[in-house]
């Protein structure tokens, strides 16, 4: 809502504080002032002036005019182009030496061969209007070389106010004036008080649905449609951001704008029979104001007369009612209606305006008459109309009283307010209030959203001020700290950091192609209603889009060696929506509470990773992957095994499933060739991804860890080389050689891998070191051989090892 | 004097003139030891099992016991001289080939073997840690709730029925088909109400976590940020207590030389509601600091959001209002880390550039 000062100053005739100091005030009363436009200082030099001649100059190819315009004291010679203009007019006229917004300066010249000393204004370049065809005829009774700042009062500020849904009477400067004198404690004249009587023979209206509880029409007839809006008229529509059309037009949105009270204006001449208040068919069709056509909603409350529909009632007038250059009789309606309705109507036809904003937060019902009457008076002062008689069909409902302890605003605050100041308070913002302890309070019709206690307690406290209520600690009972799932969450992603990998956070959305690119498609990730871009209208499946997509940025900037993680949610296949979402006005019952949550996809925790170049002086290769997710359950405190997988959108060859007791819960690899191919990925990058609620799950199932007994017995060392097929994975044969030594094995490390003819074709040799130990003697050579033998033994039967040299 | 019981012949290397020989021809050789190998043979030599002094002492035996003493004074004289003067050669040799050695064993520091590219964490997860902690350490607990949320849980439990206004202050991100009834969460609040579900009274939690909107991507916009909730619901519990609490958030987050202001706004899920403004790190509202960028000359950058639960709000949770009051919070922390780092462009935070991380390092 953009307020000029100027207007708002009308209702505070007592206002003496400056424009910053208004806008500070009422930023401090919940009203964002976002910006104060100032106007007009700019403007020097720019006086009245009449048009004595006009001589149409014809060498060019544009039509220019050549005039002597007086100004009283003397008389200048001008080239002008624009013709809207006769001799006798009075004009605008900068001197030589003036300036115009913008910084752009009059001066002598010559041009079109003639001297111009001085320019004829049009109403942009005096900044009265966006744009302007011509230059702007002042009315005849302007005097003559008056300062055209002053006559027009072109010196003004504007407050640019971002209004909060429930504040809707600030969609007014009514309602910022009341604000404003609030604010300063100065008098407020409201102008929402005009009387307007109902007169016998009104136009027929009839309300057949509640969603219109109040309905003035008023009739207008003699209204001449030549007649332009005056410069004032023009010059406060232009400040508070509409832009002029017509006398009439002009009108019902100057009303709106100062009192919020949208009014539309029916040609008479084109109704037929009664205005009726509806709600609309099925089929029925209406051609808005705009041109198009609208297939209408059962939901959409219409205006109509014997005709069918005439308007989308608070929303948008119809085409074939509307006024006209021709029109002379006008039905202007000034109503109340149901905000949700208009919501609704508005949303569904994608038809935000004016009216629809100031209807859907809630628009004062008492003011129907009084808007009507501001309109009428206006069109017959500046329009020559009559005023005819008057319909008010009132159904409004009795005014609500809410109930409010004095103590109460005192009580959520942290301190206290006297009764005087609540009573003020409650005053200020125009309640009847009534009662001694409990206080009983009627809201002011304009403010709808005063529905309750909490809200008068708020208006109390903000118009005292925040900066009044005491600062205090609450004691929050003692807290258990995180909890073991969330500290195990941290310990995951410093361990993925602790790995060298740098943490990446990638929006959800997802592309279609990319997620079908990784394979990823068969774990149904749920598709966007109203996606960000066509492009990505996927909710990511799994996190691996997002890291590929940042690892290509990466190295699309020249990093060569590039290693990122993210954790996050992945979201996976749909819910079941409930038939009828809960109430609210009590607790939902578990059951409810449950059938809201299997509405929800599935959105396990992933942690993924993605790597490209070298890494540690050498290329990067599956193995770092792996490395990376078996740290990280290291540092959860699970195992994580390793075995061959199969999956997307990996190398078949080069990739591993990672199991947690058995089960697969992750997998990592290079990527596939083909989708290193077509993404354009360097070559050999490889990635991967587990499911970190799983390991977090089970680690935090654990619980705390049993000590180990830490022998001080001398170890006993025997290294084996194992040769196996080389398709065997060394953690498996790893595997068997733990199981089959038993106890006393206390580590193994794979200290060399050896292919070559002396190992035979087709095969490879492990070579292992064991270390042994018993906790409670030193081991006997003879003890320690057994246990070698048995592991071997082990990798023998599970893998058909054989030992090296034997 | 009488004449000797023995043959003065067989002790000839006792006698005082070439046991002075000798001491004079070890202490010459080892001196003369030009390496540690010289001075072993030197060693040999002169203290070895052939050397003089050591068949000298040999000799002593035959000696009459009168003249023992006095013969085995004289050989231990030299020995121990001897033995003296090898040490101290010894010594200097070997400190001579350990400065020799150190020296040609001098290597390149700097250069280090095949480094691990160096690990980092986003900013993004470290403040939601570090304001976790600072909440956690007054004795609150983090709570969490999912990213794509049941409308019921993002509006209708926060006071914001299907055709609520404010419904529109925030462009939702829908799950397809149409009436999937699910969102991708607008804000944090959502936890407000599954805290208070799941939890029980009195309940304080802060929920920092992702939040979606329908926003194009640009320097000072994202589809996707962070945020922080904070909920309070106790008895007695008052704006006074919301103000106390925002105040030691800024503090931590912003340190004490900032001022905060609460500012009159709207939420329909809090009553009253304000939002909290931070003093501008830039020009702290000085006129001769701007015009400034940071806050386009406001002198304050607004944080968040906050306010003292809505009763309606409470009633959704089945919490009696009548007993039991509260405050909520929802704070940008986009926005605070914009601030805290210096950061101009959100796109920054996700566009998953290696560098930028880089510099956060692992903690906050
Ligand atoms: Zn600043």
């Amino acid at each position: 809502m953009r307020v000029p000062l100027s207007w708002l100053r009308t209702f505070v005739p007592e206002l003496t504080a400056t424009p910053d100091e208004i806008a500070a005030a009422l930023l401090r009363a919940g009203l964002e002032v976002e910006q104060v436009h100032r106007y007009g200082d700019d403007i020097t030099g720019v006086v009245v002036g009449r048009v004595l001649d006009v001589e149409e100059l014809t060498d060019f190819k544009k039509p220019i005019r050549f005039c002597h315009v007086d100004v009283g004291s003397r008389v200048h010679e001008v080239v002008c182009g624009a013709t809207n203009f006769v001799a006798g007019d009075l004009v605008p006229f900068a001197l030589p030496g003036a300036s115009l917004p913008g910084g752009f300066q009059i001066a002598t010249r010559q041009t079109y061969n003639r001297t111009s000393d001085g320019m004829i204004c049009s109403a942009a370049e005096l900044g009265l209007a966006e744009s302007s065809p011509g230059i702007l005829v002042l009315p005849a009774d302007s005097p003559l070389g008056a300062d055209v700042v002053d006559l027009l009062q072109l010196r003004d500020e504007v407050l640019d106010i971002a209004v909060t849904p429930d504040r809707g009477y600030s969609l007014s400067v009514r309602g910022v004036a009341r604000e404003t004198a609030t604010a300063f404690g100065v008098p407020f004249v409201d102008p929402g008080l005009l009387a307007a009587a109902p007169v016998d023979g009104g136009y027929d209206v009839q309300l057949d649905d509640p969603g219109c509880d109040r309905y003035v029409a008023r009739i207008v007839t003699g209204f001449d449609p030549t007649l332009p809006s005056p410069p004032w008229l023009q010059r406060r529509l232009v400040r508070a951001g509409m832009r002029p059309i017509s006398l009439a037009v002009d009108v019902t949105n100057h009303v709106m704008l100062e009192l919020g009270q949208p009014l539309h204006a029916f040609d008479l001449a084109t109704l037929q029979g009664a205005v009726v208040v509806r709600r609309a068919t099925e089929g029925e069709r209406l051609v808005t104001l705009d041109g198009q056509e609208r297939a209408l909603h059962p939901g959409d409350l219409l205006i109509t007369d014997d005709s069918g529909p005439i308007a989308l009632a608070g929303v948008m007038g119809g085409a074939a009612t509307e006024i006209s250059e021709a029109t002379t009789g006008i039905l202007l309606e000034s109503a109340h209606f149901e905000p949700s309705s208009i919501t609704r109507t508005a949303r569904r036809h994608r038809l935000p305006s004016e009216a629809s904003k100031r209807y859907e937060r809630g628009v004062d019902p008492d003011l129907a008459p009084a808007a009507a009457e501001a309109a009428v008076r206006l069109l017959g002062e500046l329009g020559g109309a009559v005023a005819g008689p008057v319909t008010d069909v009132d159904h409004r409902a009795p005014r609500p009283q809410l109930q409010l302890p004095v103590d109460k605003p005192g009580q959520v605050a942290g301190r206290a307010y006297d009764r005087g100041t609540v009573l003020q308070r409650l005053a200020d913002i125009g309640c009847e209030v009534t009662g001694d302890q409990v206080l009983l309070v009627t809201p002011p019709p304009w403010r709808p959203d005063l529905t309750g206690p909490a809200e008068l307690v708020e208006e109390v406290i903000r118009l005292e001020g925040y900066d009044t209520v005491p600062v205090a600690l609450p004691t929050a009972p003692a807290g258990r700290g995180l909890t073991d799932s969330q500290r195990l969450r941290r310990r995951a992603s410093r361990s993925l950091a602790a790995a060298g990998l740098v943490e990446v956070v990638t929006p959800p959305f997802v592309a279609e192609s990319l997620v079908e690119g990784l394979g990823q498609s068969h774990h149904q990730p749920p598709r966007l209603l109203n996606p960000l871009s066509e492009e990505e209208g996927l909710l990511r499946p799994s996190l691996l889009p997002g890291l590929v997509t940042a690892l290509l940025r990466n190295v699309g900037r020249g990093l060569p060696d590039v290693a990122l993680y993210e954790t996050g949610s992945v979201f996976r296949g749909a819910g079941t929506p409930v038939a009828r979402v809960p109430k609210t006005s009590q607790r939902p019952t578990d059951e409810e509470l449950a059938a809201l949550d299997a509405a929800l996809p599935s959105q396990p925790r992933h942690a993924g990773v993605a790597l490209a170049g070298r890494r540690a002086g050498r290329a990067v290769a599956v193995g770092d992957a792996v490395e990376v997710f078996l740290a990280l359950g290291q540092a959860l405190g699970v195992t994580l095994t390793v075995t061959r997988g199969q999956e997307a959108p990996y190398h078949p060859g080069r990739c591993a499933l990672l199991l947690l007791d058995g089960e697969p819960v992750g997998a990592a690899g290079e990527l596939h060739p083909r989708v290193v191919a077509a993404h354009g990925l360097p070559p050999r990058s490889v990635a991967g991804e587990v499911d970190l609620d799983r390991l977090v799950q089970v680690a935090a199932a654990g619980g705390p860890v049993a000590a180990p007994v830490v022998s001080s017995y001398p170890p006993s060392s025997v290294d084996v080389a194992l040769v196996v097929a080389d398709d065997v994975l060394a953690a498996d044969v790893e595997r068997s050689v733990r199981a089959g030594a038993g106890e006393l094995l206390e580590a193994i490390r794979l200290f060399d891998v050896f292919t070559g003819p002396q190992v035979g074709e087709g095969r490879k040799s492990l070579a292992y070191a064991l270390r042994f130990r018993a906790p409670d003697r030193t081991l006997t050579d003879v003890e320690v051989l057994r246990a070698r033998d048995t592991a071997v033994a082990r990798a023998a039967a599970d893998h058909g090892a054989v030992l090296r040299g034997a | 004097m009488s004449a000797p019981d023995y043959d003065p012949k067989q002790v000839s290397l006792l006698d005082a003139a070439q046991l002075e020989a000798a001491h004079a021809a070890g202490l010459a050789a080892f001196a003369a030891a030009a390496s540690l190998d010289d001075l072993a043979h030197a060693k040999t030599a002169h203290l070895g099992g052939q050397a003089h002094v050591s068949l000298a002492n040999r000799e002593i035996g035959v000696l009459p016991p009168a003249a023992k003493g006095d013969a085995g004074k004289r050989v231990n004289e030299v020995r121990r001289a001897l033995e003296a003067a090898f040490d101290q050669r010894r010594a200097a040799l070997e400190d001579e080939r350990d400065q020799r050695v150190l020296v040609e064993e001098r290597v390149d520091v700097s250069l280090l073997p095949g480094a691990v590219l160096q690990g980092a964490r986003h900013p993004l997860t470290t403040i939601q840690e570090r304001i976790s902690d600072v909440f956690v350490a007054m004795g609150w607990e983090v709570a969490e709730g999912p990213e794509v949320e049941h409308e019921w849980f993002n509006f209708d439990a926060l006071n914001m029925p299907a055709d609520h206004p404010a419904r529109e202050m925030q462009d939702t991100l829908w799950l397809a088909p149409e009436g999937s009834q699910v969102v991708l969460r607008t804000q944090t609040s959502p936890v407000q109400i599954r805290s208070l579900l799941a939890r029980g009274l009195p309940c304080y939690v802060v929920a920092p976590g992702r939040v979606f909107r329908n926003d194009a991507l640009d320097a000072t916009h994202s589809p996707v940020f962070g945020q922080v909730e904070g909920l309070c619901v106790d008895e007695g519990i008052t704006m006074a207590h919301l103000r106390g609490t925002l105040e030691a958030y800024a503090e931590a987050m912003f340190g004490s030389h900032l001022a905060s202001r609460l500012r009159p706004s709207y939420f329909p899920f809090t009553e009253p509601s304000a939002e909290l403004d931070i003093q501008c790190f830039a020009c702290r509202g000085d006129v001769a600091l701007q015009p400034c960028r940071v806050c386009s000359n406001e002198g304050w950058i607004e944080v968040g959001g906050c306010g003292m639960v809505n009763p309606a709000v409470l009633v959704a949770c089945g919490v009696n209002p009548e007993r039991y009051s509260g405050f909520a919070f929802g704070m940008g922390l986009d926005r605070t880390l914009m601030f805290r780092h210096g950061i101009t462009d959100i796109r920054d935070l996700y566009e998953g550039d290696q560098r930028f991380t880089q510099a956060f390092g692992t903690e906050a």
